[in-house]
Order: C-alpha cells, then structure tokens, then sequence
C-alpha cells in the first residue's frame, strides 16, 4: 500500500498557493493585491507541470485505495489548472483593486483543489470530502458581489447543493449497506449480488451529486442563475472547472463500484445525458443574455460529456474519449466566457455586436469558440466528440449517438445566433477608423480568448498526442 | 508530398494575405488570383504525371488520432484527378471573376482561398474523419462567403444553408461511426474499409449505415427531397460563391457515394439500387419542372443543379444494380457520373458568373425586368447561350458525353427509370430556350438602378473566367479522350468493389 505524498504533489502545491495566498494577503495593502494573484498563478503553473510529469508515470492508487492517480486524474490536474488559471487571469482584470481580490484567488484555488479530489478519489468517504470542498468555496465565489441577482443564484446555488449533499450521503450509506465497503475496487465486488433496491438508492444519490456538480439535468436549475448573476470571470470558473471533477468523478463511479450491478445505471446515465443536451440545447434558444446562452450551453455539453460516462468500462476508448472531450471541453468553454468578459458592459448579444464593430479578430476568434463548441473540425470538442460518439457506439448506445448527432445540429442555431450579428457588424462597418465613441477591448480577456481560440484548434491538430494517453 | 502542397496552399496563403495592410487590397487580390494559377499549374503537373493504371498516386500517410485509427491520409485516383482539377479551374475563375471586389476584398480572398482548400482536402481525402474535417469546414467557409458577401436575404439564406448541410454533415458522421465500428480492424481508412467492406453479411445495420450516409451526401448533392437549402442559398450567395457552391460543393455529395457509399458498403449499395434510382429520376423531373416554373434567372440555374445531379444519381444507382446488367453497361454508367460531375461544374460555374453579371448591373434576376440583351450586351449573350445549350445537353460539349453514358449504362439496368429521366432533358431544352429567349431576345429592356456600374456588357475579367470555362466544356465535348482515359479505369475498379 503505498502512502506517498509527492503522488499528490500537484494537489499539494496548489494548497500551498491557496495557504500562502491567504497569508500573502492578509499583509499586502488593497491595491497590492495583484501579489496574490501572481502566488496563485505560479501555484497553478507548478501544479500543471508536476501533474505533467506525473503523466508519464504508472498509474497507481495511493493511500489506502482512496485516491488513484491514473490518465484521467492526470488531465484534470492539468485541465483544472489552466483553467483556474485563466480564471485568475480574467478575475484580475475583474477585481484588481477591489477590497476582497485575495479572497477571489484563493476561494478559486480551493474549488480546483476540490475538483483535482473529485476527479481522483476511489473511495466513497473521499468522494464527500472532495464535494465538499468543490462546493464550499464555490458558493462564496458565485455570491462575491453581493447584489440582488448573485445573492439570489447563490442562495439557490447552496439549497439545491445542499440537498444533493444530502441525497449523497444516503447513497453512500446504502452503497456501504449492500457493499460492506467505501472503496471503489472492494465495492465492485461486494455489489455485484446485492439487493437491487440499495444500490439503485445508493446509484441514485451518488449520481445527484455528480450530476450537481456537472450541472446536469435535472439538477441543472442553478445554472443559469448562477452563470448570469456574477461575473464572466467567475462564471467561466463555476461551469469549468467543477464540472471537469464531477464528470470523471462519475466516470471512475461508473467504471469501477458501479460496473457490474443489478440495476441498469447505464441507462440512466444515458437518459441524463440525453435530457441534459436536449433541455440545455432547447432551453438556450431564445436565450439574448450572453452568460445565460453559456449557461445552458454548459448544460447541454455536459449531456455529451455523460454519453461517455454512461459507457465508462464498457468501451475500449471512453478513456480517451473522456480525457479529449474534458480537455477540449475546458479551454473552449473558458474561451467562450472570455468573449463575453471582453466586451464587460455588453450583456445582450445584441450589445456585444455593436461593440465589438471594431475588433475583427475578438469575432474570429468567438467564431473559433464557439463552432468549437459546436464541435466543428479541427477544434479540440470536435474531436472530443467523434471519440465520445464513437465510444458510446461502441457501447452498443448507438441510438444515443443518434441523439447526440441531432442535438449538435440543434445546437448550432443558438451558437450561429450570437456569431452572425457580431460578423454582420464587422463586415458593414463603415470604412474609416473609430471615433473616440468605440468601446474599448479589455486586454487581458482578449488574450485569454485569443488563447483558448488557438489552443482550441491546436488541441485538435495534436489530438493524437492527447489521445494517445489513454 | 506534391498532393499536401496542392491542397494546404490555398490556406497557408491565408495569413499571408491577412498580414497585408488594409490598404494593400489590390495586392491582396493579386496573391489570390497569383495563388490560383499556380494551383492549376501543379494540379495540370499531377495530371501529365498520372498513370490512370497505377490507381492510388501522390500517397501519404500519417497518423493522426490513433485511439481511433483515424489519419491524414490523402492520396490521387481516377475519380478524384478530374474533380481536383476542376475545383483548382473553377476557383482560378472566380479568383479573376472578382479582381474589382470592393467589398472587403482581402477577407474574401482569404475565405475563397480557405474554401479552396477545403474543397481539394475533402476530394484527396482516403480517410473518413479527414474527409468529414473538410467537408464540415467547407460549409463553415461557404456560409460565411454567403453571409459576408451575399445579397437580399442572404442572413437567413446563409443560415439555414448552414443548419441544413450540417444536419447532413452529422448524419455523415454517424454514418462513419458506424462504419468504424463495423469494420474489422477499427479504422477510419477508406482504402482498408473498401479492401474489406463491413457489414457485408448484416443487411439490417449495412442498411442503416448506408441510410445514414445516403441522407448526408443526399442533402449536400442535393438530390429530392433534400433540395430545399439549395435555391435559397444560390439567390443569395454573390456570383463567385454560387459558382463555386454549385461548380464544386456539390460534388462533395456525388463524390462521397463513389468514394465512400459504393466500395464499403457493395451489399447494401446493390440492395438499395433501385431506390437510388427512383430518388435520382425524381431529382431529374422535379428539379426541371420546378426550374420551369421560376421567374427568377439565379433560381431556374439553382434547380437545374437539382435536375443535372439527378442524372449522376441515377447513373450510380444503375451501376449498383448488379442482377440486370452486365459490368460493362454498369462501368459506362459510373464513368458518365464521374463525367457529369466536372461537365455541371464547368457549365454551371459559367452560368452562374454569367447571372452575377445581371445582378451587377441591374441587381435582379428577374426575367420580367430584363430583355433584349443580345442587342445591348453581345458578349454575355453569346456566352449565355453557349452555356445553356451545353447545360441542355447539346452534342459538342461535355454535358452529352456524360449524359450520353448515363443513359446508356443505365438502359439496360432501369429501363424505366433512364426513359423517364430522358424526358428530363426536353423540359430542361425548354426551360433554357425559354431563357434565352426572355433574357435575349424582345425589346431591350434594362433595369433602372440608381448608381449604375459599368458598361451593359461583361468586362474582359468577367469574361475571361467564363470563356475558359465554356472553352473546356468544347474541349471536353469534341475531345473526350483525355478525361475518359482517367476516369474509365477507376470507374471500373468502382464497379468491381460494388459487385462484391
């Protein structure tokens, strides 16, 4: 059994930054915070590399069997880490200056911790620690600005996560009933002839959770609030990065304690994601507030991203096919919100086209974002897709392929109703140069959504290198 | 290594020209048309360098995303020569066509040159998810030529061009997934899916691959009932969009069942042959009895699209129909799709410069509002009617070869079905006829436009594109060796691997 802690070197570093952070802070005058965010940025850097060269390494479970580090926790250190810190980034340019900066960065940092547990932990009891801490610092993040609308979402936020809390708690419970157990690999075997009526109890409070955490239907209503009450920056964080720990935690579910039970979870799971995808999709149509259409575009991608945990063990390439998707699905996604945050005083898509007239490339790369999103070739989603499709065929889930298919193309309306006005006022602008009147770009979220533009497309043309992980 | 450089030029010339300054946009044109000519030089090098014996040429291999075997794997034949050769051709001629674009004519040489490459990618393609990447990417591009640069309606046009072929682009993909997991050796690889065709003893899931397939290429064909993006899109797309759109997207379609629909699934091609057949002779009538009826010169062109794409529908159903003719009859019918394919690209290319002239200068295409053009615009007329009489099928030019094979090859195997759609033809010798006789012929009548542009006849660059395009119809036409010699062999080979 082995206990070693530099297997969690990257959580551990990222704890660091989150503790040193905090101390920083408490010493550095207001204006001198952008110290922390620099803590927090070396922190997130540090951790990605260690989490890379931990890659290379074997896959093994440390400390009791409760947590594995294996391909999948690896890309979500890494996933989580560069998103949390575009976060940090976008929150910067959000925040600088205001009278709780420190506190932005190192509630950001916890959440990741938490996510980075989410994805790793191969024990129940270390499942409820880490939705915990993905949760927490979360609820604070999503209320930081303190106004009607965020202290609202944020209040919905903590109920509705607080009775999945709960439902996971008596899943547990019954899972360690029928089971005898609370780690994954003794479990597997515990539940293979238990009652069915406890591990459908203890199945369905264990995938509430996760599907909270994901943002899926039906537990998907603080989305939307939530995304649309806060800040762009933040609101990249909330659908990022806990999402990217829930939906493998539900995988390793799936694929280990769950893998050979006498209740269909599959199909449940497929039934989630299919109502995921179909309500996020159709929901997101008449939507005209950017956060909110991101919002329900979360949802709906969270429906793709539970095709392949309905056929976590089943497939030969859900692994690739989930690690892929995560990644594209993270750097598109932040990528999508930083649009938004570029333009800070436009909220409706209709505002934002008129201020972005002058910025051609904030709209190419919007375009790259969110056909992206779409999963258009050669981005990273699109990819992340044809292994998801292909994993889920492979899983003898075909109609739920053909769900998947008509939901992308659905998709694409709502997407194309954001890019085409923004094109429109590029291509008819006037041909002179703008007047003092044209609204400003703020620079560091241009850089983040430039980034995640090229990132997005790079990541698809390397596809292989990240695929071949798995 | 020659064949990566033909397709991926067209796009590295992209930020070359993006880099140019603002003000630079005659030099930017300048690189594009520059850019063209030396694609058609190289894709004529390939060409004098092709032994129609050997196959496969210019391969290349690499991996891509291994987990599911798909790679970049490209490669040369019979069937795709000519069709690279025409899109390379076709896209010189708008490249020329529209060297006085005013409007942001940097970004549109850059989007005509993506569009380019998206096109050569999807044709050179020997591997399924290669050639879903530039097929999706071709309707990105198209959409935003549409979108950007079209006329009237064109946001809503544009769009649901976009929804509608992306709808069949999807069902392209699962169609491929299916063929994935089918196929013994989990692969993407469309010369290994075609040594080894899957589902071969399973009719019911062969079927629903097929299905699949079938219904992406038949949207972007598009064949009846999955036409109705196609008028729209044309009204609205500028000239040198439509002419690219219907010169050689829709050969993507006609192309994907040669290349992908015929050789990997032979047992559910030959079991589903006469149904191909009847969606092809309905394309034929319908597209030619709803060109009749249009009163709008740019959508009677659009349907005829319909109608021509029809008969190469039909000519490779005929050649599935393996128990009712002999392999020879079913090779002449593939040989005559193939043919047809580049024959409507070059005719219908021509044609649709040919009425971005009227909307240039009188910003309608409505019959009612033009008239006795022979006597005010000698040079357009004359070409109009060189261009209609080759897209009726006139011997001398290139539609009569193809369409002369089709009927031929498809005789024997649907009877019914090529005398049905030779009657095709007669409508579509009167709607033409009709054309020309009210853009033509009568008193003259030009519409009143408040900023006129130009002379009431084509400038030497509008001209020249339609000219060479017209040129290689003749050529074609009274010369057909050259081009039959390519693609015989290869159609051939097709109808070998569909008789499996």
């Amino acid at each position: 059994m082995a206990e070693d802690p530099l297997a969690l070197l990257p959580e551990l570093i990222v704890l660091a930054g989150a503790v040193g952070g905090l101390l920083l802070g408490l010493w550095t005058p207001q204006r001198r915070q952008g110290r922390v965010a620099a803590v927090a940025l070396v922190a997130l850097t540090a951790s990605a590399l260690a989490a890379t060269v931990a890659l290379a390494g074997d896959e093994r479970v440390v400390f009791g069997g409760t947590w594995t580090v294996d391909v999948v926790t690896g890309v979500v250190r890494i996933a989580v880490a560069v998103a949390t810190g575009a976060f940090v980034l976008l929150a910067r340019a959000r925040f600088a200056g205001h009278p709780r900066e420190t506190e932005v960065y190192v509630l950001g940092l916890l959440g990741a911790l938490g996510a980075m547990a989410l994805a790793a932990s191969s024990d129940l009891l270390l499942l409820v620690a880490a939705y915990l801490l993905a949760s927490v610092p979360l609820y604070a993040l999503a209320g930081f600005a303190k106004d009607a609308r965020g202290v609202e979402a944020t209040l919905k936020y903590y109920l509705m996560g607080a009775l999945t809390g709960v439902l996971l708690l008596v899943g547990v419970t019954a899972l360690v009933l029928a089971g005898g157990r609370t780690g994954y690999a003794a479990l597997a075997v515990g539940l293979a002839d238990a009652p069915a009526p406890l591990v459908a109890l203890g199945a369905l409070g264990l995938l509430a959770a996760v599907s909270f955490k994901a943002g899926a239907v039906p537990v998907h209503f603080w989305v939307p609030d939530v995304t649309a009450g806060t800040t762009p920056a933040v609101a990249a964080y909330l659908t990022t990065v806990p999402k990217l720990g829930a939906v493998a935690a539900a995988f390793r579910l799936l694929a280990e304690p769950l893998v050979q039970v006498p209740v269909d979870v599959v199909l449940g799971v497929a039934v989630v994601a299919t109502a995921s995808m179909t309500l996020g999709n159709l929901a997101a149509f008449r939507q005209d507030e950017l956060l909110r259409l991101l919002a329900y575009s979360t949802v709906s991608q969270v429906g793709y991203l539970f095709m392949v945990v309905a056929v976590a063990g089943r497939s030969d390439v859900a692994v690739p096919a989930l690690v892929v998707y995560l990644t594209g699905y993270a750097v598109t996604n932040v990528g999508a919100f930083a649009a938004v945050a570029v333009l800070p005083g436009a909220r409706t898509i209709a505002a934002w086209a008129t201020a972005v007239t002058w910025h051609p490339w904030v709209v190419v790369s919007l375009a790259v974002a969110l056909l992206g999103l779409v999963g258009t070739p050669p981005t990273a989603v699109f990819v992340g897709k044809l292994a998801v499709f292909t994993a889920a065929g492979d899983g003898d889930l075909m109609w739920l392929v053909v769900v998947g298919a008509v939901n992308t193309v659905v998709s694409l309306f709502y997407y194309v109703r954001w890019i085409a006005p923004a094109f429109r006022a590029v291509s008819q602008r006037a041909d002179f140069l703008p007047g003092r009147g044209a609204p400003a770009l703020a620079p560091v979220p241009a850089t983040v959504l430039h980034g995640a533009a090229v990132g997005a497309v790079a990541l698809g043309l390397g596809a292989g290198g990240v695929a071949l992980l798995g | 290594m020659l064949l990566t450089v033909v397709v991926l030029l067209p796009v590295a010339m992209v930020p070359v020209l993006m880099t140019l300054p603002r003000s630079a946009s005659r030099a930017a044109t300048g690189l594009w048309v520059l850019t063209t000519v030396v694609e058609v030089a190289l894709v004529g090098w390939m060409w004098a360098r092709y032994e129609p014996a050997e196959g496969i040429a210019y391969e290349v291999a690499t991996r891509w995303i291994p987990t599911v075997d798909a790679g970049y794997h490209v490669g040369v034949d019979g069937l795709s020569l000519p069709l690279l050769a025409l899109t390379n051709v076709l896209f010189l001629g708008t490249a020329v066509w529209s060297v006085r674009e005013q409007h942001r004519p940097r970004t549109y040489a850059a989007l005509f040159l993506f569009l380019q490459t998206t096109v050569l990618g999807t044709f050179a393609a020997l591997d399924l998810i290669l050639f879903f990447v530039f097929f999706d990417l071709s309707i990105v591009g198209m959409y935003f030529v549409i979108a950007g640069w079209g006329h009237g309606d064109r946001q809503r046009s544009a769009l649901k061009f976009f929804l509608y072929t992306f709808l069949g682009s999807l069902a392209l993909l699962v169609g491929f997934i299916g063929l994935f997991l089918a196929s013994e050796d989990r692969t993407f690889d469309m010369v290994r899916l075609a040594e080894s065709p899957p589902l071969q003893d399973s009719p019911v899931a062969g079927s629903l691959v097929l299905l699949a397939i079938g219904v992406g290429l038949a949207v972007k064909t598009p064949t009846f009932p999955f036409h109705t993006w196609l008028p729209d899109a044309h009204t609205d797309a500028p000239a040198a969009g439509s002419a690219v759109l219907a010169g050689v997207l829709l050969k993507l379609g006609t192309y994907g069942f040669v290349r992908i629909a015929m050789p990997m699934l032979p047992d559910a091609w030959q079991r589903w042959a006469g149904v191909v057949v009847v969606v092809g002779v309905v394309s034929v009538l319908w597209g030619a009895l709803v060109a009749l009826a249009q009163t709008d010169a740019k959508r009677m062109i659009a349907y005829t699209s319909v109608n021509h794409m029809g008969y190469v529908v039909l000519g490779l159903g005929a050649a599935g129909m393996v128990g009712d003719a002999d392999a020879a009859a079913r090779a002449v019918a593939t040989s005559g799709a193939v043919v047809q394919m580049v024959s409507h690209g070059l005719l219908t290319g021509a044609l649709f410069l040919l009425a971005g002239f009227l909307w240039s200068r009188g910003e309608t295409y409505d019959f009612e509002r033009w008239g006795g053009l022979a006597g005010t615009a000698p040079r357009f007329s004359a070409l109009f009617a060189v261009a209609a009489f080759g897209s009726l099928g006139l011997p001398g030019l290139s539609g009569f070869v193809a369409e002369f094979q089709i009927f031929t090859g498809a005789l024997q195997a649907a009877p019914v079905g090529a005398v049905t759609a030779i009657t095709g033809i007669l409508v579509t010798a009167g709607l033409f006829l009709l054309a020309i006789r009210r853009l033509l012929a009568g008193d003259r009548l030009l519409p009143a436009v408040d900023r006129p542009r130009g002379p009431v006849d084509l400038h030497v660059h509008e001209m020249l594109p339609v000219v060479v395009l017209l040129a290689l119809s003749v050529l074609i036409g009274l010369v057909p060796g050259p081009l039959l010699d390519v693609v015989e062999p290869a159609a051939g080979r097709v109808v070998e691997l569909v008789s499996r």
